[in-house]
């Protein structure tokens, strides 16, 4: 059976454990369609980068799923129709990541961070700052070509008609 | 372009400016995995405005430009990165 990453956004409302019982549903929904939950992630309630549905704040969960597409294709008709659910996205993957995802290993070193009273930027790129907006650096011109010599060609207008 | 080694016997000036080539960030031993999941590593490539950083700029290779726009476009799907700040 193909291997899925699934992430799902949860309404910001909705209470801790009604994500773990959807969770639950999600996993009973796979399950008797033969395939399996391989591991589960709670990401837990993220600032969203843009509104969805008036929210602002979303639980995130992580699914990795080993399971047939017909179970998932049904997983995710009935994600459709869930109101808590605000947005789902399944990935295909070769392989499952092992250890923790690079999200659950960036929030130990936010949390590290913050006691040394770390500021939070934010978004803003690192790159091309200020200016033009968004057109900053050009990059590199390249090189110069290497210069004539000074007397190796004649002056054209010195030279004139004699 | 030119090695070094060329130029001396073209040029005996040393060239006005000589930038390293950079290298691209995705390649080495110790290179990060390019994964949507990642916000904190998706956003050194995301402008001020919340574009796509050209590779031209982040010497990141053709392919893993390809690889790095995905990740990003998962990113905003998912609303872990903005399509546009204002």
């Amino acid at each position: 059976m193909p291997f899925y990453e699934h992430v799902f956004v949860a309404r910001q409302d909705a209470t801790p454990q009604a994500v773990e019982t959807l969770t639950e549903e999600i996993k009973g929904i796979l399950e008797a369609n033969g395939g399996k939950l391989a591991s589960q992630e709670n990401w837990g309630v993220r600032t969203l980068a843009y509104r969805i549905k008036k929210n602002r704040k979303g639980h995130f969960v992580l699914l990795n799923i080993d399971a047939p597409s017909k179970a998932v294709q049904e997983m995710e008709r009935l994600q459709k129709i869930n109101e808590d659910i605000l947005r789902f996205m399944t990935v295909r993957v070769e392989a499952f990541e092992e250890g923790p995802s690079a999200m659950m290993k960036a929030r130990d070193r936010d949390e590290r961070r913050r006691e040394f009273g770390d500021r939070d930027g934010g978004f803003g790129g690192g790159f091309g700052g200020g200016r033009d907006r968004d057109r900053g650096d050009r990059g590199d011109r390249g090189d110069r070509p290497p210069r004539r010599d000074r007397d190796e060609a004649p002056r054209s207008f010195e030279g004139g008609a004699a | 372009m030119s090695t070094p080694a060329n130029t001396a016997t073209t040029n005996p000036t040393r060239r006005p400016f000589f930038r390293r080539r950079k290298t691209d960030p995705f390649t080495g031993p110790q290179a990060p995995k390019i994964d949507y999941k990642d916000v904190r590593l998706l956003q050194r490539f995301i402008s001020e405005r919340g574009k796509i950083v050209p590779s031209r700029i982040t010497a990141v290779s053709v392919k893993n430009q390809r690889a790095l726009a995905k990740a990003i476009k998962r990113a905003r799907f998912l609303a872990l990165l903005p399509y546009v700040i204002a």
